[in-house]
């Protein structure tokens, strides 16, 4: 029974982490919320959902289509909403016009597919698989290695590449990075695209496992993805995955052996206690204000 | 009698080292400088001072208090009073408001005479706008006091600090880099007004500059700090003539 | 009074004029904590339902008597505004925003499931106690309160701390502690706007105070002005009757809620009135008419 519970766990949680890794490449760059990331997740299920039942893609093809949608996106939203406010305005006002594009992508949903819940076709022959008393579904399966695959990917990008390198420079320090000759802007677009994108498979993973899609699904998700980010220790990659993994699991051992009417309470009573005994979380480290 | 003391203060940010066993002794209405090279440690020992950093090692003390583990408001309770090296005004608020918040630390109101307006909160309101008034004509800025914070200039800016700073009636007061941004003119004029707030008010100033002139010139006695250490310590005309002094510093800058 | 006033007034707008005073109450407490204080609060709602749950459980199980409750309800979210400010107060702007919601979703999650306030159903026959004199006495008497703690002692520090923290502290102003009167004395008067919504709406539901409702109430704020009591008041008269206006088209009032606050963040991160004041406009009137007045710079 625990076993099982940790599988589903797991494959929650592995969702989370996608999302919570947006947040933690966003906030570790430019030290904002983006409040809209919940919202860019929500697009990314509504286009993958699009494009099965609409053009009849495969389903892997429509989940590459929903990353690269928000890819753009993700970039767009940061040009129209957050970077005409750099430099110039307090956080305060970043977070604000942050919680303004989420409003407005969710209501636009809303407008374009209406507010009742949409469910994927049966696309993917769902086997499941006894082992011993665990029960494993091949969506399972196929969600934690694709959710495997593409942090393993991130990690390497983000440690490897000309671009990672540019990345974790601006995340150390922006104005110093700018003066060494990065493009600053570039790189905070390339953040937000990888997140988005990270988002959007995620939106559709979580969109097929729970054969549910509706407008509103990116509010909650988005703020327990945050939750898990500022668990991990926000700002910190290896954080998120851990911080999204163990949401995930406590959660559904929550709902489990606690009770399931207070679900949506327990993301936010451990992101609460873990803000007021560890800030920094789990991975994060101890920053000392400057003066 | 030292006001100030400060015994081994060592402050260590991740093992780096920024400050080593240092140790001063400041008397009472001295005006006392501390200069060094960039990074050698000034400011920090400022923080230090006022609260925001906890040293590793060593004891501040302060008349009969021991500042090691006092927050910040603590301290500035108790007397002592600051500038900032970069400026930190309240922007948004105006001259005038800038000064009547410095006094906070001398206030008592609370927050039934604030909103019911009882009558010890008018008295103390109507002491505050006479002090903050006589405050900004010393340092000049009393035309300028409905303006917001951050439309007065460079050194406008800096003086209304030393105001806000004055307004918590401090018996010590400590200038970061005061004259930083300012033309000779402004630094004849802010000569003067530190010499004429020790005298009048006897106040003790510990300031950190980097201006040679203006140190030596109304500075009674001088620290140099070095890479986290004190090097040297004594008057003008001893810090002058110290090898080490010329060696580390004042060499490189002639 | 509201006799009186029903014969000469549409119940309509006189509806609106009640929800208008409402409002005021609930922004103006917000108000205090994010505008003046600048602490990011993102649950202001919930504070509300603490307000609204516990006045109507009073007066309709306990039968206490209307102005009993509802002060009971205000002081009850004064309490949990305390209790919670305490922790939490001394993280950073945008945890302490999480935290606000978390703390918001937590209690709206516990009334979904308090058999008292009849759960997900809510609570319905509440005696409509709140009349039209009561609602804007209470209006004047909170606007003339909050403007003289601001143009006070703590209310000067309050925006001090808004304005630079590490200033503030070097002014002798202990930071945590007024964050948390500032957060307190705000949670209070959400909790009263609730007391009053409550006993005049008849019926409360948990999702009347989800999230959505403390983003639009932090949009009062900061539409009129952050800090500026007549720029929260204008706030909250604009989104109060916005709404009304846009009723036909009632489908894309979020979507232009969401939009305005990006476009205003842009152009006026301090909101409409946030920084202007009359001294401002007199100097730049003065300037006009001679012409060449000695310029500050």
């Amino acid at each position: 029974m625990i076993w099982q519970q940790l599988l589903n766990g797991l494959t929650l949680g592995s969702t989370y982490a996608l999302i919570a890794l947006g947040y933690t490449m966003v906030y570790g760059i430019i030290q904002l919320i983006n409040f809209a990331h919940g919202e860019i997740y929500m697009v990314g299920a509504f286009v993958g959902l699009f494009l099965v039942v609409n053009t009849g893609l495969n389903i892997g093809v429509a989940l590459l289509g929903a990353m690269a949608f928000c890819m753009v996106l993700g970039m767009l939203v940061e040009i129209v909403a957050y970077r005409p406010l750099r430099g110039k305005s307090s956080r305060l006002s970043a977070i604000i016009s942050a919680i303004g594009v989420s409003i407005f992508l969710s209501t636009l949903m809303v407008l374009i597919a209406q507010t009742n819940t949409r469910r994927y076709p049966e696309i993917i022959n769902i086997e499941t698989y006894q082992l011993g008393s665990l029960q494993v579904s091949s969506l399972q399966i196929i969600i934690l290695v694709v959710a495997a695959l593409l942090m393993v990917g991130l990690q390497v990008m983000v440690q490897k590449t000309r671009i990672g390198k540019a990345m974790r420079a601006c995340s150390q320090d922006l104005d110093a990075s700018y003066l060494m000759g990065i493009n600053v802007n570039r790189i905070i677009s390339f953040t937000f695209a990888v997140g988005s994108a990270l988002a959007a498979a995620g939106g559709v993973m979580v969109g097929i496992y729970y054969n549910a899609v509706w407008p509103y699904m990116g509010t909650m998700a988005g703020l327990k993805a945050f939750a898990a980010a500022v668990l991990g220790g926000i700002g910190s990659i290896p954080g998120a995955m851990i911080g999204g993994l163990t949401l995930g699991v406590l959660e559904i051992m929550g709902v489990a052996y606690l009770s399931s009417s207070y679900k949506d309470a327990i993301a936010f009573g451990i992101l609460i206690l873990v803000l007021i005994i560890r800030p920094q979380g789990i991975m994060g480290q101890k920053i000392s204000k400057k003066v | 009698m030292a006001v100030l003391q400060l015994e081994d203060i060592t402050q260590e940010f991740g093992g780096l080292r920024a400050l080593d066993l240092v140790n001063l002794a400041v008397d009472e209405q001295q005006i006392f400088g501390i200069i060094g090279p960039n990074g050698a440690g000034k400011t920090t020992l400022f923080n230090i001072i006022t609260g925001i950093y906890r040293p590793t090692g060593g004891k501040v003390i302060f008349k009969d208090h021991l500042l090691n583990n006092m927050s910040p408001w603590n301290v500035a309770r108790i007397g002592i009073g600051r500038t900032f090296q970069n400026i930190r005004l309240f922007n948004k608020l105006s001259v005038l408001d800038n000064v009547r918040v410095g006094s906070h630390g001398v206030g008592k109101s609370g927050f039934w005479g604030c909103i019911l307006g009882l009558p010890g909160e008018r008295r103390e309101e109507k002491a505050i706008i006479e002090q903050t008034e006589k405050l900004l004509e010393l340092v000049g800025l009393y035309d300028k006091r409905w303006e917001y914070a951050d439309n007065l200039a460079y050194g406008e800016q800096r003086r209304l600090e030393i105001a806000r700073a004055m307004a918590l009636k401090p018996s010590l007061l400590l200038l970061d880099e005061p004259a930083a941004g300012m033309n000779s003119t402004e630094k004849t004029e802010l000569m003067d007004l530190i010499w004429k707030i020790r005298n009048d008010m006897h106040l003790t100033i510990l300031l950190v500059e980097h201006d040679m002139n203006l140190v030596m010139n109304i500075c009674e006695e001088i620290a140099v700090l070095d890479y986290g250490r004190k090097i040297a310590d004594g008057s003008p005309e001893e810090i002058k003539n110290d090898e080490r002094v010329i060696q580390s510093y004042l060499g490189a800058e002639a | 009074m509201d006799a009186l006033l029903s014969q000469y007034i549409d119940p309509y707008y006189l509806r609106i004029l009640m929800l208008i005073g409402i409002n005021i109450i609930l922004a103006l407490g917000l108000n205090l904590i994010t505008g003046v204080t600048g602490q990011l609060s993102m649950g202001h709602a919930g504070f509300m339902s603490l307000g609204a749950y516990t006045s109507a459980i009073l007066s309709m199980q306990l039968g206490c008597p209307f102005f009993l409750s509802l002060l009971a309800g205000a002081a009850m979210a004064a309490l949990f505004g305390f209790f919670i400010g305490i922790p939490t107060l001394r993280l950073e702007g945008d945890y302490l925003a999480m935290v606000t919601i978390g703390f918001a979703e937590i209690i709206r999650v516990f009334f979904l499931n308090f058999e008292p306030g009849g759960k997900a159903v809510g609570m319905s026959g509440i005696p409509q106690n709140t009349t039209f004199l009561l609602v804007w006495t209470l209006v004047i008497i909170v606007v003339v309160l909050n403007a003289k703690l601001l143009n006070s002692r703590l209310g000067r520090a309050f925006y001090a701390i808004r304005e630079n923290e590490i200033a503030a502290e070097a002014s002798g102003i202990n930071t945590t502690r007024l964050k948390v009167l500032a957060f307190t004395a705000g949670s209070f008067l959400a909790g009263l706007g609730g007391g009053l919504y409550a006993h005049y709406m008849y019926f409360i539901r948990p999702q009347d105070f989800g999230f959505m409702k403390s983003i639009e109430l932090l949009n009062m704020v900061v539409l009129g002005g952050m800090g500026s009591i007549p720029g929260t008041i204008l706030g909250s008269v604009i989104l109060t009757l916005l709404p009304e206006m846009l009723r036909v088209v009632a489908e894309y009032r979020l979507l232009f809620y969401g939009a305005l606050l990006v476009i205003l963040m842009i152009f006026r991160p301090n909101g409409l009135l946030g920084d202007v004041r009359v001294y401002d406009i007199k100097k730049k009137f003065a300037r006009k008419k001679v012409g060449s007045w000695q310029s500050s710079n």
